[in-house]
């Protein structure tokens, strides 16, 4: 089977590079190809580089990055100064040849560090300073070099359009460089097109420009390169519904579907795109309900932080409405107090965190795992809560609706851990599954089921069960009258200082982790991949799903050698016997986490006592690409040794 | 119907030290709550932290007694839940005005028809008698080992910079000026401010019941204490501004007026209501604005789901918006 194919778009933050990845990986998604694209930016708004990564496959969906490209296109000097050694021989890249002559000194925003070692490289290679000397080393690699003179092909697009203010005709740069990409693909420009008219949707002068753009481009590489370039993507004919999103895009749309009426946010990257998707998606359509309009909002707030957004939420979901909040590390650390609030009244609270480069400040715009165990301790004494981890895109969307559930049939905030490759990062799936999808709201009682239950005696909002879990209403019911508080409480919830209630109320909350992971299907504790018969098992949570499977699938397909994968989908409660009996089956186990402290490790040795003594860590808030993973995993088992730390490195 | 008072009483002990403004407070809520003839299961209760933390506890409605600082967006989070339902925040002046202060500020931003008491004694209560935001410079009540480091903020130029659209003041000792004041506030479409007066006779041994009626005041014609309240409503003082509006001049002239009222405070304090501005739409409105079915499903009241917990909300439009292949 054919490896997926790599293109990569790089230039200054501003310039259109998300728009350009964009065309090109719609473009492939409407032809009916397997697309995968991961961004990668800085804390910046102008200026600073980025890049894009899209990876598609005719046949088979693509879920993590890698390092090879195929096709790296650029129209700065910074992108292939940066890229240059990861395109494969027989790779190409395209370049803009009016910047030759710039030196790895002139990018104002590269990294010192970078240069300094830029230029050893360049110097032990015996070679000058400059972009030529650059794409030179690459040439004698066996890199294709692509040179194309942008403002050559403005002047002829200019020509054809009757334009001559060089402003305007340079607004098409992106799609042309997506346009020369896709020539030397020898693809379709038809899909092009149509990705041109989606992305301008309206704006039928820009949409004609763009297109012609594209021919004068594709005229180009055909009159210039008459050598077809060694990787095509070819189209394929697809009657699958295929959705193409962003992983906030899944969470929004799970929260839509799930119920969710209310939700407060302070900006924060990577989260604010969930929340300004949600205001942009504003009024909900609904099914016949028999009770009134056929459309509703979910009621956004933007706060005036990130406390306020909390305890916000949680006002709403006193009110009776599903309310959530969506953040990151430097946000959760403050809405800790609220949910500790919460978890003393027993009210139900979504939060979505999107994990990034801690601590502090750390790496706003880049990737990590280190949240786990900030999420399941979060809070100071004791007070139960959900955690869950999504894998991709997908389980995004079912665990947002899944979040929901869990927090008011339990009664417990929840955490809906993901991360910030995840948020950004995009890809296509067959379309969403709804048939299945069902709503729990707990014990939340209607008008009807309160008045026949407390019509004559007091409701108790506090009322000791069985199960630890007590009826809720709303305020407006006319039976439902109850307090809350933040201090220790009587079953009114009225405070107390009572010790024997104390421990009642304490036993009541608590025992509730003990049901949760007596309730919940294995399936939505995790999911075991690969062989069952092999002696080495993988243990991971979160975004590294998708590049562990492929890995895996490369290990296989290379050596013939069978993995095993536990990825842990709910983190806490955490079912430490059955977790620990799946544990035992394996000889060999290796915690794969982008964290520095393998955190996931440490959980599953003190809740299970059993050891994950290999662990393969990465923290430099780039995500984890397929061939170090290969490597790693191959270096365990073949070393062999008891136990062992590596670390992965690789990033730009 | 009529509404009696003790409808909206628990059977609670109330723990506040005798003398303390806050019972006062309590019965003149629980009176304009009658007078007003909302059912307790409409009405919700905010509080903070602190002394003033434990009101929602004495009064028979839904009562949630939050964090420090917090009641607001814990209140505006209920209301815009649901609009339909009487929502009043509750809190002391080291609640609202130190840790909450963003909150306060903000809230007056939103305009969300609520009303915000805040129970203004100068210091913290609970924790024994620190100063508090409000508390002027150089003040040394008894519970503080040196006079007081920092000056006081104005709680009512501050709710007005912020765009609280209903300031008043009142006192806790006087129960029948707070059940108009409360019953106003609650009336009013849009954020009421509420400050009142409220006496801490454990800890504040400066700002007393006596000392707000005069005692130490004198009046050598009639040998009768001269008390420093007075009130607003007795000196032709108009606080309205009608929902059209005012001319820029007569606007002015009205903010100058409040300002010097604000300020205002020795030998004269005002107490009534001090800001009404009528011309301010509320976030209720904003929403409703994008959203026009939004009081009829607001997100407390919206059914999610059928009997068999099917989502009643239909998404597959949003995703069209993202189909790339089929049909």
């Amino acid at each position: 089977m054919q490896e997926p194919i790599s293109w990569m778009i790089g230039g200054a933050q501003g310039s259109g590079v998300d728009t350009a990845a964009n065309l090109f990986a719609r473009a492939c998604a409407f032809a009916g190809l397997h697309v995968f694209g991961a961004r990668e930016y800085y804390s910046n708004i102008m200026g600073k580089h980025s890049y894009f990564q899209v990876r598609v496959h005719p046949e088979r969906p693509i879920q993590a990055p890698c390092a090879a490209v195929h096709l790296l296109a650029s129209f700065d000097a910074e992108t292939p100064m940066k890229h240059f050694r990861s395109v494969v021989p027989d790779g190409g890249i395209i370049f803009d040849p009016k910047l030759l002559a710039s030196t790895v000194d002139s990018p104002p925003n590269m990294e010192r560090r970078y240069k300094q070692e830029l230029h050893a490289y360049l110097t032990s290679r015996r070679r000058g300073l400059t972009l030529e000397d650059v794409l030179n080393d690459a040439a004698d690699r066996g890199v294709r070099l692509f040179p194309v003179p942008y403002d050559d092909l403005f002047r002829r697009l200019g020509q054809k359009v009757g334009e001559t203010e060089y402003a305007k005709l340079a607004r098409t740069l992106n799609t042309m460089a997506v346009a020369v990409s896709l020539a030397l693909f020898q693809f379709d420009i038809e899909y092009l097109d149509r990705a041109i008219e989606d992305q301008f949707k309206g704006r039928a002068r820009i949409v004609e420009m763009n297109q012609i753009a594209a021919r004068v481009a594709y005229e180009y590489i055909r009159e210039t390169f008459p050598e077809p370039f060694p990787f095509r993507l070819t189209p394929v004919p697809v009657r699958q519904l295929r959705i193409y999103l962003q992983g906030t895009q899944a969470v929004a749309l799970g929260k839509l579907l799930a119920g969710c009426t209310f939700q407060t946010y302070y900006p924060i990257s990577p989260a604010t795109d969930e929340s300004v998707y949600l205001e942009a998606h504003e009024n909900v359509p609904l099914f016949p309900n028999g009770q009134g309009p056929d459309k509703a909002p979910i009621v956004v707030v933007q706060t005036e932080d990130e406390i306020a957004a909390i305890t916000m939420a949680i006002g709403a979901a006193i009110g009776g409405a599903r309310a959530s909040t969506a953040t990151s590390g430097p946000g959760f650390c403050l809405m800790v107090e609220g949910l500790g609030w919460a978890g003393i009244s027993e009210v139900p609270v979504v939060v979505t965190v999107y994990q990034r480069g801690g601590p502090s400040t750390g790496l706003p715009t880049r990737t990590e795992q280190g949240d786990l165990w900030f999420a399941i301790h979060h809070g100071h004494s004791e007070f139960p809560r959900v955690v869950l981890a999504s894998g991709d895109h997908r389980e995004m969307f079912y665990d947002a609706v899944r979040a929901f559930n869990y927090a008011e049939r339990y009664q417990v905030p929840v955490i809906h851990l993901t991360d910030r490759y995840l948020a950004n990062s995009t890809s296509t799936y067959p379309l969403f599954e709804l048939d299945d999808v069902r709503i729990d709201r707990g014990l939340f009682l209607d008008d009807e089921a309160l008045a026949a239950r407390y019509a004559d005696r007091t409701f108790q909002r506090y009322e000791f069960t069985e199960s630890g879990l007590s009826p809720r209403s709303r305020p407006g019911q006319k039976y439902g009258i109850f307090w809350m508080t933040g201090d220790e409480h009587d079953e009114l919830g009225h405070i107390t200082e009572d010790v024997v209630l104390r421990d009642r109320m304490m036993e009541k909350r608590m025992s509730r982790l003990e049901l949760i992971v007596r309730e919940t299907p294995e399936a939505e504790k995790w999911t075991l991949w690969g062989e069952p018969d092999t002696d080495t098992l993988i243990v991971s949570w979160g975004s590294t799903k998708g590049v562990i499977l492929e890995a895996m699938e490369e290990i296989a397909r290379r050596t013939g050698r069978k993995l095993a994968f536990l990825q842990v989908r709910m983190l806490w409660p955490l079912d430490g016997e059955r977790l620990a009996e799946i544990l035992r089956r394996y000889a060999r186990r290796i915690a794969v986490e982008n964290n520095y402290s393998a955190q996931m490790a440490g959980l599953i040795r003190r809740e299970t006592g059993i050891a994950i003594p290999h662990k393969i860590v990465k923290y430099n808030g780039r995500p984890m690409v397929v061939e170090e993973v290969i490597e790693a995993i191959q270096q365990v088992l073949q070393k062999n040794s008891p136990s062992s730390r590596t670390v992965l490195r690789h990033g730009i | 119907m009529a509404f009696k008072v003790a409808e909206y009483k628990t059977d609670l002990h109330i723990d506040w030290c005798p003398g303390c403004g806050d019972f006062g407070i309590t019965s003149a809520l629980q009176q304009a709550l009658a007078e007003l003839e909302m059912e307790p299961h409409n009405v919700v209760l905010f509080s903070g932290i602190g002394c003033s933390g434990k009101f929602p506890h004495y009064i028979r409605a839904y009562g949630v007694h939050t964090l420090h600082g917090r009641p607001l967006p814990f209140a505006i989070g209920c209301k815009l839940a649901n609009p339909h339902l009487t929502v009043i925040a509750i809190g002391g002046d080291g609640d609202g005005l130190g840790i909450g202060v963003g909150h306060f500020v903000n809230a007056g931003r939103r305009n969300v028809d609520i009303t915000y008491i805040v129970a203004n004694n100068g210091v913290y209560g609970l924790t024994k008698g620190q100063a508090s935001p409000t508390l002027a410079l150089g003040l040394k009540t008894k519970s503080l080992p040196k006079p007081n480091i920092n000056q006081g903020i104005n709680p009512l130029l501050l709710a007005f910079a912020s765009g609280y659209t209903f300031i008043a003041r009142t006192y806790s000792y006087d129960v029948r000026h707070q059940v108009e004041t409360f019953k106003k506030g609650i009336l009013h479409r849009g954020l009421a401010f509420i400050d009142v007066l409220q006496g801490c006779p454990t800890y504040n041994d400066l700002w007393t019941k006596d000392w707000y009626m005069g005692r130490d005041h004198i009046d050598p014609e009639t040998g009768k204490p001269v008390p420093r309240l007075y009130r607003l409503e007795d000196t032709g003082y108009d606080p309205r501004i009608p929902p059209e509006g005012l001319p820029r001049e007569a606007y002015e002239a009205r903010v100058a007026q409040f300002v010097q009222k604000a300020l205002e405070w020795g030998d004269r304090i005002p107490i009534g209501v001090f800001w009404k501005d009528e011309s301010v739409s509320t976030y209720e409105d904003r929403i409703r604005a994008t959203a026009p079915t939004y009081l009829d499903f607001p997100p407390a009241l919206r059914p999610i789901c059928d009997e068999d917990g099917r989502p009643l909300t239909d998404i597959r439009k949003f995703l069209d918006e993202l189909r790339v292949t089929g049909p």
